[in-house]
């Protein structure tokens, strides 16, 4: 299967971090604030108050400014499975296509369809059918979340199919395995639940600004009421799906787990570091310290991973280097038998084409004893097999920081919203100006640990990054890069200005 | 029930589902008209508005099924996706920026403070109507071609020409095929505009539209006619019941003949589109789109049927026949067919919403209260 390009995998992989991240700017809201308009409408209909009116149009005219980015960006990242990662098009496309087609079909046509209605039918179609259309808008779209997600939970932890050899490829087994894996529920309550959460600081910071310079005061405290209860919602949620997808980690991708809780060596009732500095210069089997400084929580890891405060928690020399007494096989052991696999694949492939029946059948044999290795068989050394684990750690402890601050601030508005005294608050109101930018952060954050601590996988165990990609010279990918770079950074800034110059003016009729 | 359909089966129906999206994706290219006529049609800024309005209402449609297109091609024929676009990559990618840049622009173009100016946003809805559309027809006409690339034993896509699939715009007849898909679509978006617009702001708009339709109209046929007649003439690509790919002479003649049907939507649709132009044109009608809207899915239908269907590779290699991917060789799994199938069965429900939608929001043409609201584009 050739030889691996790394400068040609590297771009790939910055092109496709880089254009998701831009294109994970801009879901999270569309995510939280189709909803909250939704119910900003639903009470201006049950109230017949145009004032609500006025509100849920304000926070729809931002929402548009950056749908229509959200959109711009996200045409490229389904096509991009194409262009940059051919191979593994190839390789998964009968089980991976699924969901990205039914997404067309039940979410973006739904959000494309009432997206029409909830902008330009104020005056065209009754009260009923408008708010109908506005609530269809944020089913559809998080709709949408629902079935990319599933693809990417299904690329963590790839189940409800199997290999084959003749067409070399993976093949679904099971639709139901795939939609309801365990692994995508968690991705999807997760994901959805921050992204609402996002979407409420970005209320809070609007609305805190209008009340520190007093204008809108009403408004602001109006949208503040409802954004703070959903948030507060979505916070608990956010920490029990957070929990949720910890736990599918350890048993599911122990060696992502292991990065993000820089755990080297691994133990039984493995402590949990609550706060700690890595140690830069570390590498894997040096046999350095990996923290210069570190707060422990004893067993709390053990607990978070196992359910159990003295299970046993691998750590990545442990997943590396095997551990005999836990059963855990080395990957040395695992990437000597996925070469095998690839071998006795060719092999076979060869004697079929030369129609040697039976040499065929002794290698496919062979292959089949081998083939759950057959991944690890594109590895060169074990530690190809070890994510960045500096990365994966600090953006690991940012993110559950952060949702701490996020509780919080929650709770805070909604207390003093209620007794209706935020506006003198004004220690708080800062506070909530600049958590729209500290939720942008956590939320971008979860994706690397998500996304980085699976490295060098694809799929998990199946597809190294490095066997995914199309069959491009380097230069291509590079040259595309920087022209999404440039285009998407353009189109930001414009997004940006747009969206200043529109909260500077604020509601119509106020 | 759908389970129990041969794979065979399968194959053609998700064939005839492709085929559909993406006829119905030409006929939505009127957005992508309408954007090229903007400067012809549209003098002043309350025509501008109303043209931009109009379309507005329609773009995300037009660009979703292609979003959609993309994602029935990958799942019901993963082999396709994986080597067309991971070959062919600068057409595709330069697709893909004439759409990345049409999405943000009509929510941006009238916006306060935008950085790039309106000027620069119609450019970029220029952009996307000319080159994007050029480019889709020109990757469209490699079906009939062919492209340059190998397959190894895993599937794995190797392409055989520097330029990277953007070699295909560089026949004479891919592009002809991508000139006559701009022309029509400018020949739609005149059509759409004069049935969604009101004139009484603008009535010199409307003679306008009715001229440029015509004249898009006289524009595409010299295109059309190449293409039809270089259709009929040309060697095409072929397999045998062993799957064995070779080159016949007369071979897509030979698919109209063998399969009458395709023949009488090709004619059929090419009728229509006429006479909604004479209707708008020449009788002064509104009902243009209709006509000529039908008229551009029946087309699209006998170009995908005639590129797909009785023995034929859908999408050939230049370089190496035995590459040449078909419907047969190119799909799904049995089982991923089946569920896909059992998926599109709500397909005519979202039809039937989309149109419900349409039909409520377009009771009342665009009009001056719609490009003085607050909202407006
Ligand atoms: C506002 C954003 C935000 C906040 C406050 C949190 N998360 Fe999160 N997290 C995300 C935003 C996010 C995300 C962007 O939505 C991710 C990326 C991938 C995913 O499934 O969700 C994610 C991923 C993610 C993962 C990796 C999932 C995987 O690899 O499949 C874990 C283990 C957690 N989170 C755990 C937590 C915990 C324990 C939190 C504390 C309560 C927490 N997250 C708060
Ligand atoms: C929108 C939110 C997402 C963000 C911010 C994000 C972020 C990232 C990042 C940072 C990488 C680079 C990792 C590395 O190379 O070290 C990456 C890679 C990748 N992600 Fe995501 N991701 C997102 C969603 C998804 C989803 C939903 C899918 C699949 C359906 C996906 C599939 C991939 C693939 C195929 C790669 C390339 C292979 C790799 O480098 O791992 N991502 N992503
Ligand atoms: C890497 C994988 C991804 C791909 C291939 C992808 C694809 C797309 C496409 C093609 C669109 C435009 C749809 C249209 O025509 O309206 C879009 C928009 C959207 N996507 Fe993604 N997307 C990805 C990641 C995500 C993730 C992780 C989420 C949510 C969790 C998400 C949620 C949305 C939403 C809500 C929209 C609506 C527009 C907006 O963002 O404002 N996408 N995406």
């Amino acid at each position: 299967m050739g030889e691996i390009d790394l400068a040609l995998v590297n771009w790939s992989r910055a092109q496709f971090a880089l254009t998701a991240m831009y294109h994970w700017l801009f879901v999270p809201l569309t995510l939280g604030l189709s909803f909250l308009c939704a119910f900003f409408e639903t009470i201006y209909v049950k109230t017949g108050n145009e004032e609500w009116k006025h509100l849920t149009r304000f926070w729809m005219t931002l929402f548009g400014i950056n749908f229509a980015i959200g959109v711009a960006t996200g045409i490229i990242l389904e096509f991009e499975f194409g262009t940059n990662w051919s191979n593994y098009s190839w390789m998964v496309g009968d089980i991976f296509g699924a969901p990205l087609a039914i997404e067309g079909i039940v979410a973006f046509f739904l959000e494309a369809t009432f997206f029409a209605v909830m902008f330009f039918g104020w005056d065209r179609v009754s009260k009923g059918f408008h708010l109908f259309s506005t609530w269809m808008v944020a089913v559809g779209s998080n709709l949408s979340a629902l079935w990319i997600l599933v693809a990417n939970g299904w690329m963590q932890y790839p189940t409800g199919m199997a290999f084959n050899p003749d067409t070399v490829r993976f093949e679904m087994q099971n639709f139901w395995e795939v939609l309801f894996s365990p692994v995508a529920i968690a991705k999807f309550t997760h994901t959805t639940s921050t992204s609402f959460l996002v979407a409420v600081m970005f209320v809070f910071a609007i609305s805190s600004y209008y009340l520190i310079k007093g204008r809108h005061v009403e408004m602001a405290k109006r949208s503040i009421l409802v954004a703070s209860v959903f948030g507060l919602i979505s916070f608990f949620y956010a920490g029990l799906t957070g929990d949720e997808s910890a736990f599918n980690n350890a048993r599911v991708q122990p060696m992502k787990l292991a990065a993000y809780e820089g755990l080297f060596e691994g133990s039984e009732g493995a402590d949990l570091v609550a706060f700690g500095i890595m140690n830069p210069n570390k590498t894997v089997g040096d046999g350095q310290d990996p923290f210069l400084f570190e707060v422990a929580i004893p067993k709390g890891l053990s607990l978070l991973g196992k359910r159990e405060f003295n299970a046993f928690v691998p750590g990545v020399y442990d997943l590396v280097n095997g551990n005999a007494e836990q059963n855990i096989v080395g990957y040395d052991v695992k990437i000597k038998r996925g070469k095998q696999a690839i071998t006795d694949l060719s092999a076979y492939k060869d004697a079929k084409k030369a129609g040697d029946a039976a040499a065929a059948e002794v290698s496919l044999a062979r292959f089949i004893d081998n083939k759950d290795y057959m991944g690890f068989g594109y590895l060169e050394k074990p530690a190809d097999g070890v994510p960045p684990v500096q990365m994966s750690y600090y953006s690991f402890h940012i993110m559950v920081y952060l949702a701490v601050f996020f509780g919080f601030l929650c709770l805070a508005y909604l207390v003093y919203g209620i007794k209706d005294t935020i506006e003198q608050k004004r220690w708080l109101l800062p506070l909530g100006v600049i958590s729209f930018f500290l939720a942008m952060i956590a939320s971008q954050a979860g994706w690397i640990v998500a996304e980085v601590g699976r490295q060098p996988w694809a799929i998990q165990n199946m597809l190294p990054v490095g066997a995914a990609t199309s069959n491009l010279d380097a230069g291509n990918v590079m040259t595309t890069f920087w022209m999404f770079a440039g285009l998407f950074t353009l189109l930001l800034l414009a997004e940006i200005k747009i969206m200043l110059n529109q909260i500077k003016k604020g509601p119509e009729g106020a | 029930m759908i389970g129990s359909l041969d794979i065979t089966v399968l194959q053609q129906i998700w064939w005839v589902l492709t085929a559909v999206v993406g006829s119905l994706f030409l006929f939505l290219t009127f957005v992508q008209g309408g954007q090229t006529l903007l400067w012809q049609v549209a003098k002043n800024d309350t025509e501008k508005s109303l043209v931009i309005n109009s379309l507005g209402r329609k773009w995300e449609l037009t660009f979703t099924t292609l979003v959609l297109f993309g994602g029935a091609l990958f799942a019901a024929f993963p082999k396709f996706y994986a080597t067309s676009f991971g070959g062919a990559y600068w057409v595709w990618i330069l697709i893909l920026f004439t759409f990345i840049v049409q999405a943000v622009s009509y929510e941006f173009r009238k916006k306060p403070n935008n950085l790039l100016g309106a000027k620069v946003y119609e450019i970029f809805l220029f952009i996307n109507g000319s080159v994007g559309i050029l480019l889709i027809g020109a990757a469209v006409g490699t079906f009939f071609t062919g492209s340059n690339f190998t397959l190894n034993q895993f599937n794995q896509v190797t392409w055989t020409h520097p330029l990277r699939g953007l070699e295909a715009a560089f026949s004479l007849f891919n592009l002809s095929l991508g000139l006559f898909l701009v022309f029509n679509a400018r020949v739609l978006g005149a059509m759409y505009l004069i049935n969604n617009i009101e004139f009484a702001l603008a009535p010199e708009m409307e003679m306008r539209l009715r001229r440029f339709c015509l004249i898009s109209l006289v524009c595409a046929l010299p295109f059309l006619l190449y293409v039809l007649a270089s259709l009929l003439l040309m060697q095409g690509f072929s397999f045998d019941e062993n799957g064995v790919v070779s080159m016949v002479s007369g071979k897509y003649l030979a698919n109209l003949l063998a399969m009458p049907t395709v023949l009488v939507l090709l004619l059929a649709g090419l009728v229509l589109v006429v006479w909604g132009v004479i209707l708008t044109s020449f009788m002064g009608g509104f009902r243009g789109i209709w006509f000529g809207g039908l008229g551009t899915v029946l087309v699209g239908l006998a170009v995908f049927f005639t590129a797909g269907f009785n023995n034929t590779p859908f999408y050939p290699s230049k370089a190496d026949l035995q590459s040449s991917l078909s419907i047969f060789n190119a799909s799904s799994s049995h089982y991923t067919l089946t569920a896909m199938t059992y998926v599109a069965l709500v397909i005519p429900l979202v039809l039937a919403y989309i149109a419900y939608v349409w039909y409520l929001m377009d009771g009342r043409k665009i009009g001056a209260e719609d490009i003085s609201d607050t909202k407006a584009y």
